[in-house]
């Protein structure tokens, strides 16, 4: 029986990349459904009727919400290929608390950079340092969070990396200079082919990203 | 098992903990529960979750796990042998995760919110806790399928996450004078936070409404700066 599976997506949201990247690990084929979120389907609406936002995966008409949840419902029903989670509960444990990590803290600093001016920017940008520093040291010398494979951790981080770009012009900072193994760390999992092709361009999410700027009134 | 095998780290106020509580009860893990006292970190604490340096922190053998359904989902992989906590169906699992995320990203900060809320706000607030509230109750219906909890016969994922706030709830009603869980409106839900609070796994762990009152109280004073009641 052939799976019918849709994603509703936005293309430059970091959370959509996620589950991207999820389906290409596994080899899942499905619909892309790109979403104007100045003007949302009613299929969204419907799908996600508590928080109306994207990514919103449809599995045979069952929609799941939620990027982290999604992945790992995806681990879970495609689970012969390309597992995401460690097999090992205390490392499944351990990817979930670094995982979390990154939706409590990593959005939300990411836009005090970019959403701001002035102090404001000033000051996030130094918790935007801060925040990339803790995760450096989680990562450590490994190659991966994952260990030596790319796993949960890795792919709830790594499309940030589509807009490391835009926030180091806007936050006038080098990324590399100060955090120089996460730089190392993106760069080696932009080798993977799934993840490559997943994260749009830099420069494209930094004309996205001036486009709301401009929309927010800060530019 | 030796019993210092596992440790959990915990206040007796925090509804966190008490989702770790109910979880290693209803597996029956014998555990040392070490409580920290409020306003202070031990060592112990911030060795084992320098991240965040917050409770709930499970310490099994010498390994730390933080966060209240990291912890959870850790004690149900773990120990197997003992009822589920999340459900088999990964899909079924998809919607608790979600409903689990959804109190703790959504609900639970609204509600924290009212007491210290006032005029407009504060109404926005109060909407927003009982429009979730009518989404639980549909929930409940749909999931619990006539029986007693979302898990169905048995606790589960959504009724710990979602039950171990009912004291604070009562302790916003209370203080807040609000009225949030009605019986006229989500009856389903009235009676299963009864049935909750009944159950073996909650109720040696869930903390009484007047201690918080109490507790919430001085939490107050000390926000604002007065000096604390004397006890």
């Amino acid at each position: 029986m052939a799976d019918e599976v849709v994603l509703l997506d936005f293309w430059p949201s970091m959370f959509g990349m996620r589950v991207r990247i999820a389906l290409a690990e596994k080899g899942i084929k499905y619909e892309y459904k790109e979403e104007d979120l100045r003007n949302k389907s009613p299929l969204l609406l419907e799908m996600s009727p508590i928080h109306k936002k994207i990514p919103v995966f449809i599995h045979n008409g069952k929609p799941v919400c939620e990027s982290l949840i999604i992945v790992q419902y995806i681990d879970d029903v495609w689970k012969d290929k390309c597992p995401l989670l460690p097999t090992d509960p205390y490392q499944r444990a351990h990817s979930r608390f670094w995982a979390d990590f990154v939706d409590k803290k990593v959005y939300e600093v990411s836009r005090k950079v970019w959403a701001t001016n002035g102090e404001e920017k000033k000051a996030g940008k130094k918790e935007f340092i801060e925040i990339f520093k803790i995760l450096e040291g989680e990562l450590g010398d490994k190659p991966y969070y994952g260990g030596e494979t790319f796993g949960f951790v890795d792919l709830s981080l790594i499309p940030f990396y589509s807009w490391f770009y835009a926030i180091e012009t806007l936050g006038e900072f080098n990324l590399e200079a100060e955090c120089p193994k996460i730089v190392a760390w993106a760069k080696r999992c932009l080798q993977k082919e799934t993840v490559a092709k997943t994260l749009p361009d830099q420069k494209k999410v930094y004309e996205f990203v001036g486009q709301m700027r401009k929309r927010f009134g800060l530019e | 098992m030796a019993k210092n095998d596992v440790k959990l780290l915990g206040v007796w106020a925090s509804p966190f903990v008490m989702r770790a509580r109910i979880s290693l009860s209803i597996k029956s893990v014998n555990y040392e529960f070490l409580e920290e006292t409020v306003g202070s970190k031990s060592e112990l604490l911030l060795q084992s979750n320098p991240v965040h340096k917050k409770v709930p922190v499970l310490i099994h053998g010498d390994k730390p796990i933080c966060e209240s359904l990291v912890i959870v989902q850790y004690i149900d992989e773990v120990w197997t042998s003992g009822p589920s906590i999340l459900s088999t169906d990964h899909y079924d699992r998809a919607i608790q995760r979600f409903w689990a995320a959804y109190l703790d990203d959504k609900w639970f900060p609204a509600m924290r919110r009212i007491r210290g809320a006032q005029g407009e706000e504060r109404q926005e607030l109060v909407d927003q806790v009982v429009e979730g509230l009518a989404l639980l109750e549909e929930a409940f219906g749909k999931y619990s399928k006539g029986k007693a909890f979302f898990g169905g016969d048995q606790i589960g994922f959504i009724d710990i996450a979602f039950g171990s706030l009912l004291g604070w709830l009562r302790v916003t009603e209370k203080l807040g004078e609000v009225k949030l869980l009605d019986e006229a409106k989500t009856p389903g839900l009235v009676k299963w936070a009864e049935s909750f609070c009944a159950d073996a796994a909650v109720k040696s762990v869930m903390p009484e409404t007047e201690k918080l009152i109490e507790f919430s109280k001085l939490l107050m004073a000390k926000m604002k700066g007065a000096p604390p009641p004397k006890n």
